[in-house]
Order: structure tokens, then sequence, then C-alpha cells
């Protein structure tokens, strides 16, 4: 019918980047909700609330970043 | 389907960022090295127009001015380093600030669409100048052993774990950081950029080159993606000149912070 070669072409290890993004997008989404939930509770802790999930949020987020540093390592 | 059409689809990839010099005699002055000199050309003529004649009564330009140069000011330098420190590193922090986040919405103009940050060069010497600043001014404040304890050595563990405690936070707040910082900015404006890509130059595809009705119906879906996307993308960009900067506070922040 069509001429688009339907054959799955490319890399196992950028499918092992996206298994790598799983864990630190649950872990990023649980910071922020908790920021959330903190300032919904205590709005004046806002500010200390963030810098201190700003923080957490580079730890978590450096997984997925090693993760799509390795996928272009292996390709 | 039309016979004789037969170009194979190409998907995009690295090879799409290597552009060629703007003029072939200058190889150095890619699109790249221009969006990123007019943007310095930008911000200067923005904030120097902008606090040439401070006025009470502040003019459109002052105001404007005086809009980013406070958000930078109040809600990513004061609120990461401390009402008292924080002034001597708002220059960087603002210019840093601007510059990157003209470079990345670089990308959602029209006729430039190119972000320079997706060329890993940009983002490492951006990162490696947060490096040195806030590692510059913790061994300033503490010393370069205290600098060090305090990176190294979080207060309350106990120590028969501090040989396993050194080396991770050694390699996490000292190592990892740069590298960090440059590959989050790399790696969404790379991303971003070929996501792009991928609709329009699928959706061309589709849609021209294939020559079949139905795969013309989802080309036009396709491209239509595209425009969200794009919007998305413009949203990114943004955020990732935010996060840069924030996590650049937070870094000369806990490095200047007293141990507690």
């Amino acid at each position: 019918m069509s001429n688009i070669a339907l054959a799955l072409e490319g890399n196992i290890a950028v499918l092992g980047y996206g298994l790598a993004a799983i864990g630190p997008g649950v872990g990023v989404g649980l910071i922020f909700a908790a920021v959330i939930n903190g300032t919904a509770r205590q709005p004046e802790a806002q500010s200390r609330l963030q810098s201190i999930a700003w923080i957490g949020f580079g730890v978590t987020e450096v997984l997925a970043i090693i993760g799509i540093a390795l996928a272009f390592v292996f390709r | 389907m039309i016979a004789g059409v037969s170009t194979e689809f190409i998907p995009p990839g690295p090879e799409d960022f290597n552009l060629p010099p703007i003029w072939a005699s200058i190889p150095w002055l890619t699109k790249p090295v221009l969006v990123a000199t007019l943007s310095v050309i930008i911000i200067v003529w923005f904030f120097w127009g902008a606090s040439r004649k401070s006025a009470i009564v502040p003019s459109k330009l002052q105001f404007a001015g005086e809009l980013g140069y406070n958000f930078v000011r109040n809600s990513i330098a004061r609120d990461a380093i401390g009402s008292q420190e924080h002034m001597k590193y708002v220059p960087y922090l603002c210019g840093l600030f601007f510059f990157i986040l003209l470079n990345n919405v670089a990308a959602s103009v029209p006729l430039i669409q190119f972000p320079t940050f997706s060329h890993i060069g940009w983002a490492y010497a951006a990162a490696v100048m947060s490096w040195l600043i806030f590692n510059t001014v913790g061994i300033r404040k503490h010393g370069f052993g205290g600098y060090l304890k305090l990176q190294t050595m979080p207060a309350g563990v106990p120590a028969w774990l501090m040989p396993l405690m050194i080396p991770i936070e050694f390699i996490s707040n000292i190592l990892v950081r740069p590298v960090s910082l440059s590959l989050r900015l790399f790696a969404n404006m790379f991303a971003g950029h070929i996501l792009i890509l991928v609709f329009v130059l699928g959706g061309e595809y589709m849609l021209f080159e294939t020559g079949n009705i139905a795969l013309g119906g989802v080309g036009v879906i396709t491209f239509l993606v595209a425009i969200p996307i794009a919007g998305l993308e413009l949203f990114v960009q943004c955020i990732q000149a935010y996060i840069f900067v924030v996590l650049t506070a937070q870094y000369i922040g806990s490095a200047i912070a007293d141990e507690h």
C-alpha cells in the first residue's frame, strides 16, 4: 500500500533511556507534589521549601541526565 | 500511489545540528555564534537603555528592565542565597538568565529557529563559569579545607558512615554539578529541536513525498500537532533558563552557607 518501510530501526540504548527516565520522572513529581502540599499548608514557608526542592530536583534529575548521556555514549 | 516516488524518509538526527558557516570565507561564524552575539547586543542595549535615564516615574523601557531585574534579584537570588549576601551575585545571575533566555527563545523566533545551547560547547561554557564561581566563593569564605568539609561532610551523619558519605557527596556536589547543569540545558534544547524537526519533516514527507491520500491526511495532522509542540518548546525554553539560574544560585548559596 505504501512505500514507507515499516522496519523498526534504531538503537536499543534509546529504549534504555526511556526506562531510565521513569524513575527520575516519578521522583521529580514527588518533590514538587511535596512542595505544593507544604505551601498549601503553610504559605509563608514557600521560599524555604522551594530552595530545598530545587536542590532535590537537581539531584533527582541527574539520573535522567546521566541516562541521556549514556544513551549517546553507547549508541 | 505514484510510481517512481521512492525517496526514503531520512529521520532527523544529530547531523542536522552541524550548520554550515554563513559565509564560506569565515568558517567560525555559524548561526549559533551569530545568535549569541546578537543576544549579547540586545541585552546590553536593553539594560543600558533601561537604566540610562533612571527616573522616579519610570519610562516603559525602564519599567520592563526593572521588572526583569527584580525577577532575578527577588525570586531567584534573594530566595536562594539569602538577603545579606545576594546582591554581589545578582549581576552574574541576571546576565546569565537573560543570555540563556534569549538564546533559548531564539529557537522559537521565525527565521532564526535554532537553540544556541543545542551545541553542547555553549552549555559547557556556561556551566563551567557557574562551577568556577560557586567553588571560588566557597573557598574564599571557608578556606579550602573548610569548604571541602562543608560540601562533603553533611552535618548529623555518624562518623562510621563518613567513608561512604565523603566520596558520594564529593562526586555529587563537586563533580556532577557542572555536568548536570550543562547536560540538562543541552539535552532539553537538543531534544526539543529534534522533536519539532521530526514532526515537521515527517509531516512534509507524508504530505508531499509519499503521494498517498491517507498518509497525506496524517501529514496534515502531524503539521498541526507541530504547532502545540512548538508552544510547549517555548515553555521549556523559558523554564530551562530559569532552572539553570536557580540552580546556580542554589549552588552559590550552599557554598557560602554557614555550617550548622
